[in-house]
């Protein structure tokens, strides 16, 4: 593993040669372990209601936004137009709101996205490791959760109020997450938070940790920049292309085996050349807002989406650059015993 | 040349002792081309890869008719997970040989011994054709024959890490005590480490990543379907293999051969 002076040193260092060195490395150890496959996903946000105040986050209780949960009539339209699209694997969203979305909500939307996709994920508020089991054995794949930022100072600070304020239970989630059998645990801070260095060093050591005691679970790895929200005084640390590049190229290094997502808040120049570095699993068209697929509300967006191009345009692009676009890389299986 | 037996797995005669993997190809069309230069009969395909639902990316369609499919159980974390993959794959119509692949460590993807035995035996059960992907070890051989299994195939390195038949001395042990055929799979990154393989007495290899990630896949494909040819011829022949020293004809015992009267 890398220490962090070493870390902070390669952050800082923007010379093209070294950057290039680091890319050259991570592209042959990506091609080596994953060859020229790029997995696609979509999002899709069942609803934006919160509990929770995250001051860099545009869902925030305290945001006078537009609320939607979807209704379960209306998921089923969302899910089956995103299934158009030749998308099959998706991943859930919802704001942390228990009280509006309850593990039976998610779980109700889990067994209608079994009758579209093979695989699905979630992105939701953390839960008791139980209630994971519960999720998993209703067809949930993969989970992701991000620590947001490691330091905990800053965690506090980002973080006032309700459930998501207590850093430890958010520290402890992939533990319970992994130990309720789920498969595919995906990890990250958002970018911009705080220090990039002291926040990536630990993301990469709570990854180590997790990979020792749970080795059976499939890892991935997010780098998402924090933008500015509308409506708030946020201002996020900026977070450069090449800082992004030399993260994605480290993560590969470091972790050969590990996937590397990236999303629709990245360019799609940035998304095009990125590919070959390390990054193995891309969303394509997505619509960042409650219903946005079908056409149902025309609610606030968590983020802005910079790649807006189809998915068929997406595919067209990865195969002109050489890489196989993988639309099913899990089939369902009964889950748990 | 020297005549050779072929290879029986499942009850079929396959003549190529070649198989070849088709993950990480950069587009479909270098999985036809690669198959048809290899001239391999035996093509693994891991389930959680087969499309269903799009035509034009659906790997079968890539992969000729007369080819024997093996379905990988790829992703698999156990042996029951193992036995639901194969079956959705024999309801999908694609037959029943299985290659067993029990994974549980996310960081080497070494396969899972135990695992993989209580899976063989569960497969065979259900007259599946199971082709164990394992860790060389004889322990795990001799329940893997018990189990009912129709190979064993043993790693000759990580998964796709071109780093050839690092576990030689325990596949050699292998192919002398396992009545089973012997499939040296995964790790082989060269044509000479099929060779390699081959010269040892493997009975077949399986070879995915070199060939997918080659600059020109159909090449490399022909050039492993190549050196598993020489491999074989070698280790038919008798190849006399490596000496620590020059030795004479009998340094220790001539004297008992020499004409003199003490």
């Amino acid at each position: 593993m890398i220490n962090l002076p070493e870390l902070k040193a390669i952050l800082a260092d923007d010379k093209r040669k070294t950057i290039e060195n680091l890319a050259v490395k991570a592209g042959a150890i990506t091609r080596q372990y994953f060859g020229r496959t790029i997995s696609l996903y979509a999002p899709i946000y069942l609803s934006n209601y919160c509990d929770n105040e995250c001051i860099y986050c545009g869902f925030s209780k305290k945001l006078k936004i537009k609320r939607k949960k979807l209704s379960p009539a209306e998921i089923e339209k969302e899910m089956a137009q995103v299934a158009k699209t030749g998308i099959q694997n998706i991943l859930l969203l919802s704001g942390g709101s228990r009280t509006q979305t309850p593990p039976v909500y998610i779980e109700n939307a889990v067994k209608t996205a079994g009758k579209y996709f093979p695989s699905i994920s979630l992105e939701v508020y953390s839960l008791e490791e139980g209630e994971y089991r519960q999720l998993y054995r209703s067809g949930v794949d993969g989970i992701t959760i991000y620590q947001e930022t490691y330091n905990k100072k800053r965690y506090n600070e980002l973080h006032p109020s309700g459930k998501k304020s207590d850093y430890n239970y958010r520290y402890l989630t992939p533990e319970r997450i992994a130990k309720s059998g789920i498969r595919y645990i995906s990890l990250g801070v958002l970018l911009g938070l705080h220090d990039v260095a002291e926040d990536i060093y630990e993301l990469f050591k709570h990854l180590e940790l997790l990979e020792r005691d749970f080795p059976g679970v499939e890892y991935s790895l997010s780098f998402p920049r924090i933008l500015p929200v509308p409506g708030t005084k946020f201002k996020p640390g900026s977070v450069s292309d090449r800082t992004l590049v030399k993260l994605i190229c480290l993560a590969r290094i470091l972790f050969p085996r590990v996937g590397i997502n990236l999303s629709t808040r990245e360019s799609g120049r940035l998304r095009d050349h990125t590919l070959g570095l390390g990054v193995t699993r891309i969303s394509a068209a997505s619509k960042t807002s409650v219903g946005g697929y079908a056409g149902i509300g025309r609610e606030d967006t968590q983020f802005d989406v910079r790649d807006r191009r189809p998915v068929r345009e997406v595919v067209a692009r990865l195969k002109e650059r050489g890489f196989d676009p993988v639309f099913t890389d899990w089939r369902r299986i009964k889950n748990g015993p | 040349m020297l005549k050779d037996k072929p290879l029986v797995i499942g009850g079929k005669k396959i003549k190529s002792r070649m198989l070849l993997g088709t993950g990480k190809f950069r587009n479909k069309k270098d999985v036809t081309e690669s198959i048809k230069a290899s001239g391999t009969e035996i093509v693994t395909v891991a389930l959680r890869r087969i499309d269903l639902k799009r035509h034009e990316d659906n790997i079968l369609e890539y992969i000729p008719e007369n080819i024997n499919l093996l379905i990988n159980t790829s992703g698999a974390r156990d042996a029951k997970e193992v036995l639901r993959i194969a079956r959705i794959a024999k309801e999908a119509g694609y037959g029943n040989w299985v290659k067993v692949e029990v994974v549980n460590d996310s960081k080497y993807l070494l396969p899972d011994n135990r695992e993989t035995v209580r899976a063989t035996g569960l497969l065979s059960e259900e007259g599946f054709v199971a082709l164990p992907y394992m860790y060389p070890d004889l322990y795990t051989a001799r329940e893997l024959v018990k189990a009912g299994a129709a190979a064993v195939m043993p790693l000759g390195s990580c998964i796709g890490s071109g780093r050839g038949v690092k576990a030689k001395e325990f596949i050699k042990i292998l192919i002398n005590e396992i009545d089973l055929p012997v499939i040296v799979d995964a790790g082989l990154g060269l044509p000479s480490h099929a060779a390699e393989s081959m010269e040892l007495g493997a009975d077949a290899v399986l070879v995915n990543t070199a060939v997918a990630n080659a600059r020109n896949p159909k090449s490399i494909a022909k050039a492993f379907a190549l050196a598993v040819k020489a491999g074989r011829l070698a280790y038919l022949g008798g190849v006399p293999g490596e000496k620590d020293s020059a030795s004479a004809s009998s340094p220790l015992t001539g004297f008992l051969f020499e004409d003199k009267n003490d």
